[in-house]
């Protein structure tokens, strides 16, 4: 058992709102995930930046990474920690010397995920503390997308706590298990895709980058990925602009949606839809089994 | 009339006032407030009383029901009415997965849609959804009527045992066992009878497919392999 929370917004106004809306989601969900919990959120960024979200196991590493790793790649590093993680912006043409400095002198941080302007921060224990730590209320965005993981196929550590990011500006969730992950994991990895680890969550997560890598969009990603992962799942899935949810043929895991105006929420229980600002007037609805549903910013 | 809100009490508390009451109460009347999704509300009543819940309910609401009748102003999440003895559930909404599950008797009525293994191993019930039902609804189902508006998804009664499928719109697949049988006056008496029962007027029991038991997979033999 898992619960996921993901809210999509269409309306502008509320994008200040956003970390403090999910924050909320995502402590209702604690009873069904106790054991980690972990948040993407898509807030600003330029084209010409990337956002590194790295994670370091003592959250007082080193105090002048930023100082060091801009003389290294003789650009201009903006550093923002948060507990243990810390997001680094830097040139994106800049990126390919950044990370091989980091593996270089910093091989205890872990990169967690890339991207204009996605960052995610994950960590086990209680939902509740986990966002508290990382101060997800006073976020702003335009998506979100958290999970509470009560794990059962692999272990308790920050490395299986999801969002898991394969490509840049891309996240999964996942509530399920898959049957087939080994095999999907060695074709990948034959066409490129790197795993930070043995779960099967983050092979749908790389599934997918490489159909989008091929030219398929989100939702053709996700309708291919109906006939290659095998398994139960309900999977949640951000990419920069896009936001999206599928669940398997036989639909084991749950999920319920809500439109407004105002935005797209997505709860593994109405309980966690039940804490937003006019609920009752949102179009509640369970998605279909096997079918993709995917919103687009414009 | 005895107003709750779940935002004040909890649902434990609520439920234990319920199972408190006894067969000849005078509070028969309950209203249910912010309702927020939460499980289990109004699970194990034995009394015949009204609940009145204004919101949408989370999981197993009504479950266990004897006697009352509670009616639902939203959705239902999974298991609405499970195990329902007797009395009446009405969803103003949609049903998640599982509706009427295991039920033994009383009317579950489901204004909107039902999502999958609607009325799965029912022994007495009667379900009517007004919308339609997702895949494997009926399975295993032993006794009573599911009665569909709308359309029913894949594999609808598979391995049915004396349950009775109704259904007015398209039925995606039958599941194993399943097959369409034609309505006798019976047939049409008790579908009639569940129709007006749940305020349905202007359908015709003429308008419906009956699908039944094959009654091949009773009992072991070994052509039927393939089947169980």
């Amino acid at each position: 058992m898992c619960g996921i929370v993901g809210l999509f917004l269409k309306n502008e106004r509320l994008q200040p709102e956003l970390g403090g809306h999910l924050s909320r989601m995502l402590a209702t969900m604690s009873a069904r995930g106790p054991d980690s919990a972990g948040i993407a959120v898509y807030g600003s960024g330029a084209d010409d930046l990337i956002k590194l979200t790295l994670r370091a196991a003592d959250p007082a590493a080193d105090g002048d990474l930023a100082g060091k790793l801009a003389a290294a790649i003789e650009a201009g590093v903006d550093l923002i920690r948060r507990s243990n993680h810390v997001v680094l912006t830097i040139p994106k043409h800049r990126r390919a010397p950044a990370l091989t400095w980091l593996a270089q002198h910093a091989p205890d941080i872990d990169v967690v995920s890339a991207g204009s302007r996605m960052e995610i921060y994950k960590e086990v224990g209680l939902p509740e503390r986990v966002a508290n730590r990382f101060s997800i209320s006073a976020m702003r965005g335009t998506h979100g997308i958290g999970h509470t993981r009560m794990a059962t196929e692999s272990a308790v550590t920050t490395e299986g706590a999801h969002p898991f990011s394969t490509g840049d500006d891309q996240c999964l969730v996942h509530n399920g298990s898959l049957s087939n992950h080994n095999a999907v994991r060695r074709n990948l990895r034959r066409e490129g895709l790197v795993f930070e680890t043995e779960n099967d969550s983050e092979v749908a997560a790389g599934y997918l980058t490489w159909r989008m890598r091929e030219g398929d969009s989100l939702k053709e990603a996700l309708t291919s990925s109906l006939d290659a992962l095998d398994g139960f799942f309900t999977f949640v899935v951000g990419t920069r602009d896009g936001f999206a949810v599928l669940r398997d043929p036989v639909a084991c895991k749950p999920a319920v949606l809500a439109e407004s105006d105002d935005y797209v929420a997505f709860g593994s229980e109405f309980r966690a839809l039940a804490v937003l600002p006019g609920i009752d007037k949102a179009r509640v609805f369970e998605p279909e089994p096997a079918t993709v549903y995917a919103w687009e910013r414009r | 009339m005895h107003v709750v809100d779940l935002e004040q009490q909890s649902v434990r508390d609520l439920n234990a006032a319920l199972h408190r009451l006894t067969p000849d109460t005078n509070e028969t009347l309950w209203q249910v407030t912010n309702s927020g999704g939460k499980h289990a509300i109004g699970a194990g009543v034995d009394a015949p009383i009204d609940i009145v819940i204004k919101g949408n309910v989370g999981y197993y609401c009504a479950g266990m029901n004897k006697q009352a009748s509670i009616t639902i102003h939203g959705n239902a999440g999974q298991g609405v009415a499970e195990n329902m003895m007797s009395g009446r559930v009405h969803v103003m909404g949609d049903a998640s997965q599982s509706a009427g599950a295991t039920g033994r008797g009383g009317l579950l009525i489901v204004e909107g849609d039902a999502a999958a293994r609607c009325g799965i191993s029912m022994k007495g019930i009667d379900i009517i959804v007004k919308g339609s039902i997702g895949a494997m609804s009926a399975f295993m189902a032993q006794a009573g009527n599911l009665v569909v508006l709308g359309d029913a998804g894949e594999a609808l009664g598979d391995s049915i045992y004396e349950a009775t499928v109704f259904v007015r719109g398209k039925v995606k697949s039958l599941g194993a066992d399943c097959i369409e049988k034609p309505m006798s006056a019976d047939d049409k008496t008790r579908l009639s009878g569940i129709l007006a029962g749940a305020g349905v007027e202007t359908v015709s029991p003429e308008d419906f497919r009956m699908y039944a038991s094959a009654r091949r997979l009773y009992n072991f033999h070994i052509d039927n392999l393939s089947s169980y």
